[in-house]
């Protein structure tokens, strides 16, 4: 089963909730394996220090002009939704770092002036931490096109147990990218306007993709009572309520994961479980 | 010569747009007759990127050979270059000032980006 941890608004606790439950699951013998697919800043690792063990370079594809054979008709300047060509007075000028690599433009070429070349975006490193595998992936310092790389991230860590996929935050391509082809999204938020403005932007596009969620409150003791409002009125479950808890925040900021200090939350993380696996079921 | 000025509306009193690729609007003003147009950039204006990019395209596309505007980035500025387009700065004016000022020398050519990309 692969599980999804999402979130519109960043810093609620996706990867708080990843690690745990991936050390969770693991810690009860069963295969597992965590995903960070937040490539932009990775961080899952901290509170494991794997082996890192493998890892694959990634590339995108982009156009380059053969200028001789260009006749600057400006049809791949046309097509390019992205404005990463333009075509002035028979040069085209190329601007790889706005490609998203359709290929549109080498197909309408008339001439076959653009050939397809690559540029690389990141990388997927492979790790493991006792029985649990780690996949994670980085992006180039630099490089703004993150879903092939996530995309990549996912097929690596695609394994036959449990599969925990930390999700970049937003609503944008790259989350949509990391949520994609999971079997359940959990989308973490916090009891402020804040938490609860992502949170209704972070529905609306599971929605969208029609994959089965529920909601989970991190810090419930704070704020106010209007994510439990709203969930209540939208028929959504919270399946998991953390609350405000200074060792917890300690834990975090040392680097370690809270259920081994904190125990008495491993009864929240088995619950959290039956839950998600009656909601995937029905 | 075509002259274009990113520009906040369509008239000689209107603001010059200190943006280059998401100003509203550009005037495009012909030297010799003195005559001049706007032509609309407000699809670029709201483009999710490359927006300094496509107005320099507009621009190349419509024979202007020489900008007035407030700030170009790296991007504009490198089509802009490759087709000859001639670009001069200039602080906040109407167009009409700006177009005076350029008329009596008083504008400086710009040889490089003055800004980088999405400095607003």
């Amino acid at each position: 089963m692969r599980i999804a941890i999402a979130s519109g608004k960043g810093g609620t606790g996706k990867t708080t909730i990843s690690s745990n439950l991936a050390y969770y699951l693991s810690s009860q013998g069963q295969a597992t394996t965590l995903v960070d697919c937040d490539v932009e800043e990775p961080n899952n690792h901290i509170f494991f220090n794997p082996a890192w063990y493998g890892s694959e370079m990634v590339q995108m594809p982009v156009p380059e002009v053969e200028a001789e054979k260009c006749t600057g008709c400006g049809k791949c300047a046309e097509i390019c939704e992205f404005n990463a060509l333009v075509c002035l007075k028979g040069n085209v000028l190329i601007f790889p770092e706005l490609c998203h690599g359709c290929k549109g433009c080498i197909m309408v070429c008339p001439t076959s002036a653009l050939k397809e070349t690559t540029r690389e975006i990141g990388e997927v490193q492979l790790g493991i931490k006792d029985r649990l595998n780690i996949v994670q992936g980085v992006l180039r310092i630099g490089e703004a096109m993150s879903p092939p790389l996530i995309r990549k991230v996912k097929e690596h860590g695609d394994n036959n147990g449990t599969v925990i996929i930390d999700c970049p935050p937003g609503t944008s391509c790259p989350m949509i990218q990391a949520v994609r082809g999971s079997d359940f999204v959990l989308l973490v938020t916090e009891p402020t306007p804040f938490g609860l403005n992502d949170l209704k932007l972070a529905v609306e596009t599971i929605r969208e993709l029609n994959l089965p969620f529920a909601v989970c409150i991190n810090r419930s003791t704070i704020g106010d009572n209007k994510v439990h409002d709203y969930c209540k009125q939208e028929k959504i479950p919270i399946i998991l309520e953390i609350p405000e808890d200074r060792e917890i925040a300690q834990a975090y900021s040392q680097g370690r994961l809270f259920l081994k200090t904190l125990p008495h939350y491993q009864i929240q993380f088995d619950t959290l479980l039956k839950n998600i696996k009656e909601l995937v079921v029905c | 010569m075509k002259i274009a000025i990113s520009a906040n509306d369509s008239s000689l009193e209107s603001t010059l747009d200190m943006r280059f690729g998401r100003a509203p609007s550009f005037l495009i003003y012909e030297l010799e007759q003195q005559t001049y147009k706007s032509i609309d950039n407000t699809q670029n204006l709201s483009s999710a990127q490359g927006a300094g990019i496509q107005s320099a395209q507009n621009l190349v596309n419509a024979d202007v050979k020489v900008l007035i505007t407030g700030n170009v980035g790296p991007k504009a500025f490198q089509v802009l270059k490759t087709a000859g387009v001639d670009i001069y700065l200039t602080p906040q004016t109407t167009i009409q000032e700006a177009i005076d000022n350029f008329k009596a020398g008083k504008l400086t050519k710009s040889e490089t980006n003055n800004v980088e990309g999405h400095w607003v």
